[in-house]
């Protein structure tokens, strides 16, 4: 990559002057899902660590995971998977060149906003009825 | 570099200005990560529910990783998603949000670094499980 250049460069009119839409805030939240996830992968490999080490360490992982206040972290976290996993669907879409309408763009959004929030209601009343 | 057939002038060419050249590259390469993330994740996702969630604890998740298959389907999950972060946060905020020189520059190193470490880690407990050292 060449190195950027020192001199400012020109600017569009960013964030302020936008109106908020259902585009705009799917993209911010697939940025912020993204990120939540990345530290989801780091608690992963804490726990494939903690179950390398041993059963007393997996045992005391455990018992933090499954306190009320880790679960709903838990749940927070599944529901970002389902939504990044349904947006991204949506940008591989695109990337093929399909659903690139205006109207597709807003039922594509709200097909894996729909699909985000009953993913994660079947999944926890899965787990919870089992459990 | 070869022959210029750009319309760049040589005084906008040496300043660095215009476009860095590389991107198809690194676009194609994530969406073929993100290709990778779906049957992987769907499968690790659910392999966990069926064998270790509602299990024996510690001896289901041990079982679990002892098999080839879910070991090996784990350690793809972790390169290809370790990958796919530090691609993610470098590209989609670092490189966008944080203009200060000397922080961009920390935080394109520091996310490579700890994107790293993270596989790293990863790698070898699920490793140690399944020779079950």
């Amino acid at each position: 990559m060449a190195a950027p250049s020192q001199q400012p460069r020109p600017l569009s009119p960013h964030l302020s002057i936008y109106k908020p839409q259902m585009t705009s805030g799917l993209s911010i939240f697939h940025k912020m899902t993204g990120i939540g996830l990345s530290g989801g992968l780091i608690l992963l490999v804490v726990w494939l660590a903690c179950l390398a080490a041993g059963k007393e360490t997996y045992d005391g992982i455990m018992a933090i995971l499954t306190h009320p206040i880790a679960k709903i972290f838990l749940i927070a976290w599944t529901w970002a998977f389902f939504f990044h996993f349904g947006v991204g669907i949506r940008h591989l879409l695109w990337a093929t060149g399909r659903c690139l309408s205006l109207k597709s763009i807003y039922t594509t959004g709200a097909i894996a906003l729909a699909f985000s929030f009953l993913a994660t209601i079947g999944l926890w009343a899965f787990i919870l009825g089992v459990g | 570099m070869t022959k210029d057939t750009s319309r760049r002038s040589p005084l906008g060419r040496a300043r660095g200005l215009g476009s860095a050249k590389s991107g198809t590259e690194s676009w194609l390469g994530e969406q073929v990560a993100a290709l990778a993330l779906i049957p992987l994740s769907l499968y690790v996702l659910a392999s966990f529910l069926a064998n270790v969630a509602f299990g024996d604890g510690y001896a289901s998740a041990l079982v679990w990783l002892r098999s080839p298959f879910n070991a090996a389907a784990m350690i793809l999950l972790i390169l290809v998603e370790t990958w796919y972060g530090a691609h993610g946060i470098i590209s989609g905020i670092v490189e966008d949000y944080i203009h200060h020189r000397a922080w961009h520059v920390f935080g394109l190193i520091a996310v490579k670094f700890c994107a790293a470490i993270v596989a790293l880690v990863g790698i070898l407990s699920v490793l140690k499980i399944l020779v079950g050292a």
